[in-house]
């Protein structure tokens, strides 16, 4: 019973376990892991995974999937760059509209949110699979960044721009600040609202949801709409810490957000998981990035490794599910 | 007939028993079939034909009992040994492969190759063009099987039993799907395959082609025998009354209630099938239902019981058509949230495909539809929540450790009270449940009857679609019967029998 009770205990905390694990191992291994200054380091560089992949949590528990948000986030990076340094010109009707820092910010975010809300629509009116309408949706936006900033970088955005991205606030970085508040937004909307109850009912059994009376349609869409602002706020953070916004900006990133869902245990067929978890699976990925770069192993076998790492995740988890 | 062939039978089963999870599905079935004969087998929903054909055919492996091929015991480990043996099965549903031809559906598993290892197609297209001839089926065999109408898929199917060389060739219901014409074709095949010695079995709920085709029949009435013979000189009413008079072990003790204002009215609902618009799966049915009443929806499979309560719970508002009143209003249902804001509620017949969130615990599954009542401004309260559950868990005698237990760990009569009391949490005036006690124990059976009798004392209109005639007749006051989507009878409790609802549920199209 007892040993029991331990291997249950085992199984619930595993990614902390694996996570203090790893913070030792590599403690032991670089003198300058365990500092203020790294562990600052770390949290900002998985600040904008951490964002995205809340967004991503929701629709893989919807038992849906996005890889347009690397996309989405260069296309709101660039959009929110443009407004705040060209404004937005109309030449046929001899407009100018200049926008303020807030107004920027607020454009580039719409801007995700209309591409993922657009996502959603394909998704449900049209019924595309989540897997392919993402995919058209990563070309579409890319080109349509490409369009925006014809190819080159949107740089020299001002000192405000630059704060959110690079500024601290109470002795904590900003990006870290927003990703905070997100992750506990979005903690607080999966747990306790009828938006997040509905969210894994979708995921766990579609039919018996909608037999149940739930809007399917209208939810799916909700949800495909926020994790278009999350990526379109993670744009502006990049965009910011760069202080430009680079055309080719989060390439791959939908890469790494579907490998923290995965490591933080979410399914990929919907209806189980954490957003507390894919926290947990960002940390685990940030912390071994930063890990293997300070310890000098080549970029190329750090892919090699990280490959290996969602592979084990994968198989623990379905290993502890049969446990169950 | 050649008197030798008679004599000895081909395939003979022999105290054959098997259960699921300790209900028998079998018990001490014992039958024999002859070559150059086509044997028809009879019985009602659930009486295990299928299943005794899947025990012959090797899909199931493991039961009590013998089977015997020409006087020698069998045991397959699966449908593929069973074909090689000879005995080839026509399954109800259809086992092909949409993407694929028809020739590479009809050689599937047995492709014939050349002498470098590749698919021989001009072989196989020869080969199945001319077998599709027989069947005047005159298509090109590379025509890809989704591109044909589901008659013409039946007959593929067909095709690729003929393709084995069968000594024993099992149909079951191979003419649900096709035209009248095909139907004559098919007989012309049998006719011919019964000449040339192979013994046919022929599954039917239509008793007018058995009449027309078979020459023996065995009749399964609750997993046992319950008679068989020649065709010849018997009557259908005799076959009939063998198929009947089952009677519910439980005693049921029926309430008097008294039944209040007219709470539904359905007037020529009909649903049109969205495979095939010329077809209907409910065809102008029109009823009506009081406060306090139970209405008991009887047929065979396929008769159109459930799409009767999905036209009326709003799930395929572009199909259906008709009039429905609740409360005395017209309601336009046109969604399952229109159907849920009218006061209806629908236990579907799958549970865990269509009734339950199986990782969700049993609180969030007897919440889900009414969550609305525990919230505020989106918000979900804990405490209200889980005292409404609580109330549904007590009030039902759902047996739970803790209503944080996930539903996948209960027993089907539990998890069938978390849907019902799902339900129960939206206040509905009309609750519709279809096959309610299937797959359940017997104890919590004959209390998912008393709940259904206890909401129809507190005056919610009843709808109860049931496989089980005996549950129709134990719990129903108004009893409607389906035959081939259309409405054939309506009774009172006091007219109904089982005979009365099986002649009805028999009614064939002329």
């Amino acid at each position: 019973m007892n040993t029991q009770q331990l291997k249950q205990y085992i199984i619930k905390f595993q990614s902390i376990i694996a996570l203090l694990l790893m913070c030792i191992v590599l403690s032991f291994l670089s003198d300058s892991f365990l500092s203020g200054e790294n562990a600052w380091n770390v949290m900002r560089q998985i600040s904008v995974n951490v964002i995205i992949s809340v967004g991503m949590t929701l629709i893989i528990l919807t038992g849906g999937i996005d890889l347009s948000v690397g996309s989405i986030l260069a296309l709101s990076g660039a959009v929110t760059a443009t407004l705040l340094k060209f404004g937005a010109e109309f030449i046929d009707m001899n407009l100018y509209i200049g926008f303020t820092l807030m107004g920027a910010l607020v454009g580039g975010t719409l801007a995700g949110t209309v591409l993922g809300w657009f996502n959603g629509l394909t998704i449900t009116r049209f019924k595309v699979p989540p897997f392919v309408a993402t995919l058209a949706m990563l070309t579409i936006a890319r080109g349509l960044t490409m369009l925006l900033t014809g190819g080159f970088p949107i740089t020299g955005l001002g000192n405000n721009m630059a704060f959110i991205g690079t500024g601290w606030f109470l002795g904590i970085p900003m990006p870290v600040w927003i990703s905070a508040l997100i992750v506990l937004a979005a903690a607080v909307v999966t747990k306790k609202t009828t938006l997040g109850r509905h969210i894994y009912a979708i995921g766990g059994n579609e039919t018996a949801a909608a037999l149940s009376g739930l809007k399917i349609k209208k939810v799916k869409m909700m949800v495909y709409a926020i994790a278009g602002a999350l990526a379109g706020i993670g744009g502006i953070i990049v965009t910011s810490r760069l202080d430009s916004a680079q055309p080719n900006a989060g390439f791959g990133f939908e890469l790494d957000s579907i490998a923290a869902v995965v490591i933080g245990g979410t399914s990929l067929s919907g209806g189980k998981g954490t957003i507390m978890g894919t926290v947990q699976g960002a940390l685990i990925i940030g912390i071994l990035n930063n890990g293997l770069v300070l310890l000098n192993v080549s970029p190329f076998w750090q892919q090699v490794i990280k490959g290996f790492v969602i592979l084990l995740a994968v198989v623990i988890e379905k290993f502890n599910s049969k446990e169950e | 007939m050649n008197k030798q062939k008679q004599s000895q039978p081909i395939l003979e089963v022999k105290n054959v028993s098997k259960d699921f999870s300790g209900v028998y599905a079998l018990k001490n079935v014992n039958m024999e079939i002859f070559p150059g004969q086509v044997t028809a087998i009879i019985g009602e929903n659930g009486a295990g034909k299928s299943t005794l054909m899947k025990i012959v055919s090797g899909v199931y492996t493991d039961y009590d009992g013998k089977v015997e091929l020409n006087g020698e015991e069998i045991t397959f480990k699966n449908p593929k040994e069973a074909a090689e043996k000879g005995i080839v099965i026509i399954h109800q549903e259809l086992n092909l492969i949409p993407h694929l031809t028809i020739t590479e559906n009809l050689f599937l598993g047995q492709e014939i190759t050349n002498k470098f290892g590749l698919l021989d197609y001009s072989t196989m297209n020869k080969k199945a063009k001319e077998l599709l001839h027989r069947l005047q089926l005159d298509i090109n065999p590379a025509t890809p099987l989704n591109q044909l109408r589901v008659g013409q898929q039946q007959l593929v199917e067909i095709a690729k039993a003929l393709l084995l060389e069968s000594k024993v060739l099992i149909m079951d219901e191979p003419t649900s799907a096709i035209s009248d014409h095909e139907v004559e074709l098919l007989f012309s095949i049998i006719n011919d395959l019964r000449a040339k010695g192979v013994a046919i079995v022929y599954i039917s709920h239509k008793l007018k082609e058995l009449f027309e085709i078979a020459d023996r029949y065995a009749v399964l009435r609750d997993g046992e025998n319950a008679g068989a013979g020649m065709l010849k000189g018997t009557s259908r009413d005799e076959l009939i009354q063998m198929m009947v008079g089952r009677d519910l072990r439980n005693s049921f003790s029926k309430q008097e209630i008294k039944h209040g204002d007219e709470i539904l009215r359905v007037e020529n609902l009909s649903f049109q099938n969205p495979e095939n618009k010329k077809d209907y799966l409910v065809h102008d049915v029109s009823f009506s239902l009081k406060k306090g009443e139970i209405l008991g929806i009887a047929g065979l499979m396929g008769a159109g019981r459930t799409e009767v309560l999905e036209a009326i719970f709003g799930m395929y508002p572009k199909y259906v058509t008709g009039k429905i009143t609740v409360d005395g209003r017209e309601m336009q249902i046109r969604s399952v949230n229109d159907a849920i804001s009218a006061g209806i509620g629908l236990v579907p017949e799958d549970r865990k495909l269509q009734g339950l969130i199986l990782n969700m615990d049993v609180e969030k599954n007897n919440t889900l539809a009414s969550l609305d009542q525990v919230s505020k401004f989106g918000f979900i309260s804990k405490i209200k929540e889980e005292k409404l559950s609580k109330h549904y868990v007590d009030k039902m005698n759902t047996k739970v450790s803790s209503s944080k237990m996930s539903v996948q760990k209960l027993s089907g009569g539990n998890q069938q009270k978390v849907v019902i009391a799902k339900w129960l949490a939206t206040h509905p005036k009309i609750l519709l449940l279809d096959e309610p006690t299937r797959g359940i124990d017997v104890g919590a059976k004959s209390e998912i009857y008393k709940l259904i009798n206890e909401l129809a004392a507190q005056g919610m209109g009843i709808i109860v679609v049931s496989s089980e005639l005996p549950e129709i007749l134990a719990i129903s006051d108004i009893i409607i019967v389906l035959s081939e989507s259309k409405l054939t009878a309506k009774l009172n409790r006091n007219e109904a029998s089982e005979e009365v609802i099986m002649q009805a549920a028999l009614v064939e199209k002329e």
